[in-house]
């Protein structure tokens, strides 16, 4: 193939618009006369309605309606379980709003629209409920014990699923082991915190019956499907659009969120547009979050260090719903022997009802609890047997001949079986071990500590299943008026550059300037087949549908231009927007021309369109102008749907300095070895990946979702939850590395997440080198806070 | 659906108005609002100008940066009303033509320092108004991210923008010196 754009540095199409603050993000688009939404949000983590009184709220100025669950008529439902599974025997979804009982603050309880959010918030603030509150049991493993209060009266131990998953033999591989390493780790609930919180708006027209809803979400096919099932409507009638979204980070895949449905139910209901923009305290409280886990991995190894096999049980903490399934803790689970060969595995989770906003995937879904269990229990190998770390990973590493490897008897998330088909492990260790120059580190470490000052060598590998199933497509033509090139996909973007990275790809198959091709994502109405943007699988899953609907579209190109040109095929090129004759440059037809004269006209509305008219001499034949089986114009759709699940990954060191006595980290360095397959184009993919690093540093220092016991969440804003600033996030020198995957067309792999999945790993065992002179404990827990830290130095902590 | 009688609109909430006169981007503007009417949403749904991001509405992200007689301000921590004779410039006010950008917008462009965009505006003013309150800044690395510490980006890992600050100066630079 043509690979004058793949690989290139191509800068972003996009950002001409949003530099100049010209986005049209879901509150910039006007909607004249607009009515606005606020909720009554439950301020108990359990509790029995007695009763709920609207009436002062429905009296004030600028309410248009007040809705409870008994106003809603056919959406007083349990919204859907997206994702079921034979585990999950205990499949919870909440409704749109309470009725009889809320089971986490924040969960909506009421509905009042107004002439705007002002006022719609005092007027919710005129509504009174009565609760009764109910016992409530935060403590993961408390939670699971048989007396625990539980989140759902009829669900014993608060478990929604247990799952245990085989490969090989684990029984035999322990017996045979001659040490067994164990190990507890945690990982604490952190929460996306995407700087556009989110966003519904929709407008109903009761002369058309169409439905039109802008959704800030990952998904608007899905949700397209959704609303027209739950409210009845024709499928055609109800268009989904998401257009700019300020970040998503996967909170904003999941659906449906009370708002998506209710607000266009309103919008029907009161035959006005209806918008409901998320505060920032709603997305702390009301939108989904992740992460808490808590593993306890043992590892049964050689004397030598081999790993034989690996046993793992733990604590999947779901909140209060399991709407998403069990993917967050299947991804975990089948991600837990990380880049390691593990022959015998067994992994045994349980999901947990907490009285706690639900869970849905959050970047790293489950993979970054996974990697610290695994690369924590690395560690604790390597110590125990008196090996260096990095020896004991590379005796385990799968090795380039190994590929592809199967962990037979794992399912993935998309239900396909965990094989890892490419990698160069071994060598991406060796590329950080040369970036790091350990020798040196060790002398600076050691004049570190002569001056009393704490340096520490963090190391962490990660493994991404990445470009998930089921499939993408696209379609794709070349516009007759401007030779422009259209491409459409079913995803929608959310700042990841998509409309770059498409159009490379569109570009290099049909000779067009990257500037004349134009993505369209995000709009049912302009393609309406596809799954979401989520698993980091854009690049894969609906970039193969780009390259294969783009080379279909070259085909006619070529066939059309060598009848236009009287050319051979064979001998045109594809450059510049137009076609020529090899070596004769004269001899051209640009696309434009081409595309209108492949779709037979009867008027000639421009200087192009009369060369295609019943009269003109190219249009004349004995025959229909368009032969049997033949379409009009430059135009195909195509699909990609992937065997499996395609894997990248990579290796994180860091240079650390520890403060002792304030118990805070410095990074010095910061290093980065990935291989995601080929590669786009690198500056985006360097982008996802310095943007998944300080999400990871967010997670593995600052940044926790702070729970009492009572089940408030006590830093529900951007002063209390510490999500880094550019003085907290380090430089970081990244590495590439590319395998190109043998999986699709193109070669690529995902990389999205990537950057945030080794970082909690990487700080904890920073931290831990560096101090271990002053006797510190394990660290087995993220986010490592300075408390924490002055806990493992021996110090009393006040918490 | 069963087409129903009309609603009337909403009655009018009673918040108290009160006129405010100020300049925006260059431009006189007198309206009558409600007095607790926040900068940012008169901006963004009274003024039509809705690059002026709302990220957090208590004052921590930093995308509702604006320019206030000159200085970044937080324009979700202002009333509208307190604006009354403020000479304002937002993000929509900062590129010099249609065809050209400023420095410190181009700069983002060329370093990849933006990906969904949201906190773009608010950091781009944060530093327009960093820039002519600086003429010759400190652009260490060190000072480059205390001079970003007052906006939040979830998406970047803020390394390519300390590089569009570097890249931003240069280009002021070689304009000024052509």
């Amino acid at each position: 193939m043509s690979t004058a754009l793949f690989g290139e540095r191509v800068q972003r199409l996009a950002d001409a618009r949003l530099v100049r603050g010209e986005g049209s993000f879901i509150d910039d688009i006007p909607l004249e006369g607009a009515l606005h939404v606020a909720f009554v949000r439950s301020p108990f983590a359990r509790a029995h309605i007695r009763s709920i009184d609207c009436e002062a709220a429905r009296e004030m100025d600028g309410v248009a309606a007040v809705y409870t669950c008994d106003d809603l008529g056919r959406l007083d439902i349990l919204m859907p379980l997206l994702i079921p599974h034979p585990s999950l025997t205990e499949p919870r979804t909440q409704r749109p709003l309470a009725r009889d009982d809320v089971f986490y603050v924040g969960q909506t309880v009421v509905l009042v629209v107004a002439v705007d959010r002002y006022t719609a918030e005092d007027a919710a603030r005129l509504i009174d409920v009565d609760y009764e509150p109910l016992d409530v049991e935060l403590d993961l493993p408390a939670a699971v014990q048989d007396d625990a209060p539980r989140v759902h009266p009829d669900v014993a131990n608060n478990v929604a699923a247990h799952f245990v998953q085989r490969s090989g033999d684990p029984d035999s591989a322990f017996a045979r082991a001659d040490h067994i390493t164990k190990i507890k780790v945690q990982i604490d609930r952190s929460t996306a915190a995407p700087l556009e919180c989110r966003a519904v708006a929709a407008r109903y027209d009761t002369v058309t019956g169409e439905l039109m809803v802008w959704d800030g979400t990952q998904a608007p096919i899905a949700v397209r499907g959704g609303l027209a099932s739950i409210l009845g409507l024709d499928e055609d009638k109800v268009r989904v659009v998401a257009p700019d979204v300020g970040g998503g980070f996967g909170q904003k895949v999941y659906l449906f969120y009370p708002d998506e449905l209710l607000v266009p139910y309103v919008a029907m209901q009161l035959g006005r547009p209806v918008k409901y923009i998320e505060d920032r305290n709603e997305n702390f409280i009301g939108s989904a979050q992740e992460r808490t886990q808590i593993h306890e991995l043992e590892l049964a190894a050689t004397k030598d260090g081999e790993v034989l096999g690996l046993r793992d049980f733990f604590l999947h903490d779901t909140g209060a719903f399991i709407p998403y399934g069990i993917a967050v803790a299947q991804v975990a689970s089948t991600s837990i022997a990380g880049p390691y060969r593990v022959p015998h595995i067994e992994v045994e989770f349980k999901a947990v009802f907490t009285p706690t906003v639900p869970i849905t995937p959050y970047r790293g879904c489950g993979r970054p609890q996974a990697c610290f269990a695994i690369e924590r229990a690395m560690d604790k190998l390597a110590d125990e047997l008196g090996l260096d770390r990095f020896e004991v990973r590379r005796r385990n590493l799968i090795r380039d001949e190994d590929f592809p490897y199967r962990r037979e008897g794992l399912l993935f998330a998309d239900g396909l079986p965990v094989e890892y088909d490419s990698g160069q492990y071994g060598r991406a260790l060796d590329m950080i071990v040369e970036a790091i120059d350990l020798d040196a580190f060790a002398a600076e470490q050691e004049a570190a500590r002569a001056e009393g000052r704490y340096l520490g060598l963090g190391l962490g590998y990660y493994v991404e299943g990445t470009g998930l199933g089921p499939y993408e497509g696209s379609h794709i033509r070349i516009h007759p008026i401007t030779g422009k090139v259209y491409v459409n996909t079913g995803l929608s973007c959310q700042g990841q550059g998509h409309e770059t990275v498409f159009a490379q790809i569109a570009a290099d198959q049909l000779g067009v300037d990257v500037g004349d091709v134009i993505v369209v994502e995000g709009d049912t109405g302009a393609f309406d087949w596809g799954v979401a943007t989520f698993a980091s699988r854009a690049a894969v899953v609906s970039g193969n549908a780009v390259h294969k609907a783009a080379s279909q579209v070259r085909e006619q190109v070529l066939d059309a231009a060598s009848n236009m040109l009287e050319a051979a095929k064979e001998d045109l090129v594809l450059e510049g927007g137009k076609a020529f004759v090899s070596g004769v440059p004269a001899m051209a037809v640009s696309l434009a021309e081409i595309a209108t004269a492949s779709n037979p006209l009867r008027y000639a509305f421009n200087e192009a369109a009369k060369t295609s008219t019943q009269f003109a001499p190219a249009s004349r034949h004995d025959g229909p102008a368009l032969a049997e089986g033949a379409a009009p114009g430059l135009e195909a759709t195509d699909y990609y749907s992937p065997p499996h699940a395609a894997w990248a990954y990579g290796v994180h060191a860091a240079i650390i300095e520890v403060d002792p006595g304030l118990c805070s980290i410095q990074f010095k360095r910061y290093i980065c070895v990935h291989d995601c397959g080929r590669m786009i184009n690198p500056t985006i993919v360097e982008g996802q990946i310095m943007g998944g690093i300080a999400q990871g540093v967010g997670g593995a220092h600052y940044e926790r979702i702070e729970y009492d016991k009572e089940g408030n969440p006590r830093n529900a804003n951007f002063m209390d939850f510490l999500m880094p600033y550019a003085t907290e996030v380090p430089k970081a020198e990244i590495l590439h590395l590319e395998t190109p995957s043998p999986l699709n067309p193109l070669g690529v792999k995902g990389v999205g997440e990537a950057g945030c999945i080794p970082v909690g790993q990487v700080v904890a065992s920073g931290v831990a080198d560096a101090l271990r002179p002053l006797g510190i404990g394990p660290l087995e827990h993220v986010p490592l806070t300075p408390n924490m830290i002055f806990a493992a130095l021996g110090g009393e902590s006040e918490e | 659906m069963t087409r129903r009688v009309r609603q009337t609109a909403a009655r009018a909430n009673s918040d108290p108005t009160r006129e405010v006169s100020l300049t925006v981007n260059g431009e006189a503007v007198t309206r009558r609002v409600s007095t607790r009417l926040l900068l940012s949403d008169f901006l963004r749904h009274e003024l039509g100008l809705t690059g002026t991001h709302v990220g957090c509405e208590h004052g921590v992200c930093g995308c509702c940066t604006v320019s206030l007689d000159g200085a970044a301000a937080r324009s979700c921590l202002t009333f509208a009303v307190q604006a009354e004779g403020a000479i304002i410039r937002t993000i929509e006010g900062v590129a010099s033509s249609d065809d050209v950008l400023h420095p410190v917008q181009q700069a983002f462009h060329e370093c990849h320092a933006l990906q969904c965009g949201f906190c773009t505006p608010g950091f781009i003013m944060s530093l327009v108004t960093f820039f002519e309150e600086n003429e010759n800044p400190d652009l260490s690395e060190d000072a480059i991210r205390e001079a970003l510490s007052g906006n939040l980006c979830r998406c970047t890992g803020y390394q390519n923008i300390v590089k569009a600050v570097r890249r931003a100066h240069e280009l002021m630079t070689t304009s000024k010196g052509s």
